[in-house]
């Protein structure tokens, strides 16, 4: 008799995940979608209002502002904790415990929470009892992140570069070791110089894993909001009034259920997007042997 | 479900994708494809291709909204060319 050599029934093994992303994920789309064409005044009345709030939002100068100021954000990060974490990836130990050493000290921010992590900076950067703040006012440095804007990018700058470039530093240095010592020694034969084996051999040995830290580092610095809220709240003005910051004001702050949720599903639709084509990218990485 | 805050027109389109969803996966089943490598030069399988339909439609309505403002119904049609041809080369 012809066995089958698949079993459809093993799709219900995946019955629990979905009900736990139906209830954590889709639902609340479902939700967001039905706000996003009404308007309500509270009472869980609602009225219909078709594509008035995308139109809104759409012209509106305000999304627009915070979408830049999240770009650059993002971009401003990847630019410093990709290369940073290669780089100290590269100058960690290899081996022994100097090696183990180093990757428990710098999986430690990791560790903390992000309010946490945010408070830490917000006392950090105070110039009357902050360390930072009160060290640099001391040195002339005219450094105030609640009035000045360049003080306060550079703050939440720091912050996040501080807190995450050891996720890239690990997952650099994991690219790096799974290298075969037989590369090095191919290189040594040749007399590749130092830049010549980073750049022919362990920069496309850890393309695999530096785009698995782009994805995520860009997906999570482009829906930040706990850190950058707790320091500086979005200020001074609206100069550190990232996206998700916005919608949150939009949403609970004002109440606006329609336009936030026309705002948050367009945040939602560029998420989509960006992480479809790393996605893609890394596949296709992995497919060349990556 | 009052909270939810339900519409005829979100259900039609939630539906809608439902349903798509639906055939794409009677049709993975009943006729499996290979992946095909088309104008964008990845691997795409059926789902891959809606995937794209669908998101890219996003983004055309999007745009038509912002750019045109008036008679959406057009941007679906623009949608449907758009299907055609992600269907066809991509």
């Amino acid at each position: 008799m012809q066995q089958k050599t698949t079993n459809h029934k093993a799709w219900f093994l995946v019955l629990p995940v979905l009900v736990l992303v139906a209830f954590s994920a889709v639902i609340p789309l479902m939700t967001v979608v039905n706000y996003s064409v009404q308007d309500t005044f509270g009472n869980n009345q609602f009225f219909w209002a078709g594509l008035e709030w995308f139109q809104e939002m759409l012209s509106d100068e305000r999304m627009w502002n915070a979408l830049q100021r999240q770009l650059m954000f993002s971009g401003i990060i990847l630019a410093i904790e990709i290369p940073l974490g290669i780089f100290v990836a590269l100058n960690m130990p290899k081996s022994g415990f100097w090696s183990s050493f180093c990757l428990v000290v710098m999986s430690l921010p990791l560790l903390i929470p992000w309010n946490v992590v945010g408070t830490i900076w917000q006392i950090f950067g105070r110039v009357d009892i902050g360390l930072l703040g009160y060290t640099l006012d001391a040195l002339g440095i005219d450094y105030n992140y609640t009035q000045d804007t360049i003080s306060a990018w550079i703050t939440i700058i720091v912050m996040d570069v501080w807190h995450w470039t050891s996720l890239v530093a690990l997952l650099a240095f994991a690219g790096l070791k799974s290298i075969p010592d037989a590369y090095y020694q191919a290189a040594r034969i040749d007399q590749a110089n130092r830049w010549k084996v980073f750049r022919f051999i362990e920069l496309p040995k850890m393309m695999g894993v530096l785009m698995i830290a782009i994805l995520l580092r860009f997906m999570d610095s482009f829906m930040i909001y706990t850190e950058p809220f707790v320091v500086t709240g979005g200020g001074p003005g609206n100069a550190t009034t990232l996206l998700s910051i916005d919608l949150v004001k939009m949403a609970l702050g004002q109440f606006d259920l329609g336009p936030a949720a026309a705002f948050s599903l367009m945040y939602f639709l560029v998420i989509l997007l960006i992480s479809w084509v790393f996605y893609t990218v890394m596949v296709n990485l992995d497919k060349k042997g990556m | 479900m009052d909270w939810m805050a339900w519409t005829w027109p979100t259900a039609a389109f939630f539906g809608t994708i439902a349903t798509l969803l639906v055939i794409f996966t009677i049709l993975a089943i009943k006729f499996p494809e290979t992946p095909r490598v088309g104008v964008l030069g990845i691997e795409t399988t059926r789902g891959d291709r809606l995937f794209i339909t669908l998101l890219g439609s996003a983004f055309i309505n999007l745009a038509w909204l912002g750019l045109v403002g008036a008679n959406q119904a057009l941007a679906l049609a623009v949608c449907l060319i758009f299907a055609a041809i992600v269907f066809r080369w991509v």
